[in-house]
């Protein structure tokens, strides 16, 4: 075996594992602090990708930015332990039947579609994958939805802080 | 030199994933623990599109990842914002206890 099929067994079992793990937790810190296992370990899978500047971003972003947000929220609110079936076992044994169905069937769509032959060729990731590739992207023919994703943030700021702070009197 | 992994691996995880977040959502009642399974499935969505993109050799995908990640940020400021002023309101994250939109 190769070096890459073992960091891809290890990475997508850790990927895997953390995500089951994070909704199964009754404690929401443990939860989340699961779920920045999962995002660092889909940045290794990245990495394998050849998508380096997506990886990083993804750690930054997501493992960073994002995750340091929840946690935050997690400790000013403190919410109670919830027991995993709850009170009503019957309905949620059912929703994960259902999950489980959905997943089978995307199992079969992945492996009956016509589009299964498609062979990666290495030099063509990392090309694809590479800062300036998708710099070049971004700041060219991409330009307005790029410019449309700040304004997005500005106004997610705005909104964040007028939905969070107190009424005026 | 071609990848040695075939596709399939990665969008069999990235169901997985999808399917994990599926469930969390149905079957947990804490609004934030909801709100993590929803940007676990933003993310399996995302290892898909890397997963096409790289294999095709074309960083399109990976520039709509970085939008999506832009998305999630946004959608994650509001929406913890909302959760704490739904906290400040009626004192709880417990989903069944939040039914004003019910009838």
């Amino acid at each position: 075996m190769s070096l890459e099929i073992i960091l891809f067994i290890l990475f997508a079992a850790v990927a895997a594992a953390s995500s089951v793990i994070m909704i199964t937790r009754s404690d929401a810190v443990i939860a989340a602090l699961f779920l920045i296992l999962n995002f660092a370990s889909l940045a290794g899978l990245y990495l394998l990708l050849n998508a380096q500047f997506i990886a990083v971003s993804q750690v930054i972003v997501y493992a960073g930015a994002i995750m340091v947000l929840f946690l935050f929220v997690i400790m000013l609110l403190r919410p109670e332990k919830e027991k995993i079936l709850g009170n009503k076992p019957f309905i949620k044994i059912m929703a994960i039947v259902v999950a489980a169905l959905v997943f089978i069937q995307i199992d079969y769509m992945i492996f009956f579609s016509k589009s299964n032959n498609i062979t990666g060729q290495t030099a063509a990731s990392v090309k694809a994958g590479t800062v300036e590739s998708i710099g070049r992207e971004l700041f060219t023919n991409y330009i307005i939805p790029f410019e449309a994703a700040g304004f997005l943030l500005l106004a997610a700021t705005i909104g964040a802080l007028v939905l969070a702070k107190k009424k005026f009197e | 030199m071609t990848m040695q992994i075939p596709i399939e691996f990665y969008l069999i995880l990235s169901a997985f994933m999808f399917t994990v977040g599926v469930t969390g959502v149905l079957i947990r009642r804490n609004a934030i623990i909801v709100f993590m399974s929803i940007e676990l499935m933003l993310n399996s969505a995302n290892l898909t599109l890397v997963a096409f993109s790289s294999y095709l050799g074309n960083s399109i995908g990976q520039l709509f990842v970085f939008f999506v990640m832009t998305v999630a940020a946004a959608e994650a400021a509001v929406g913890l914002a909302i959760i704490i002023s739904l906290f400040r309101n009626k004192l709880t994250l417990n989903l069944e206890e939040i039914n004003i939109l019910k009838w």
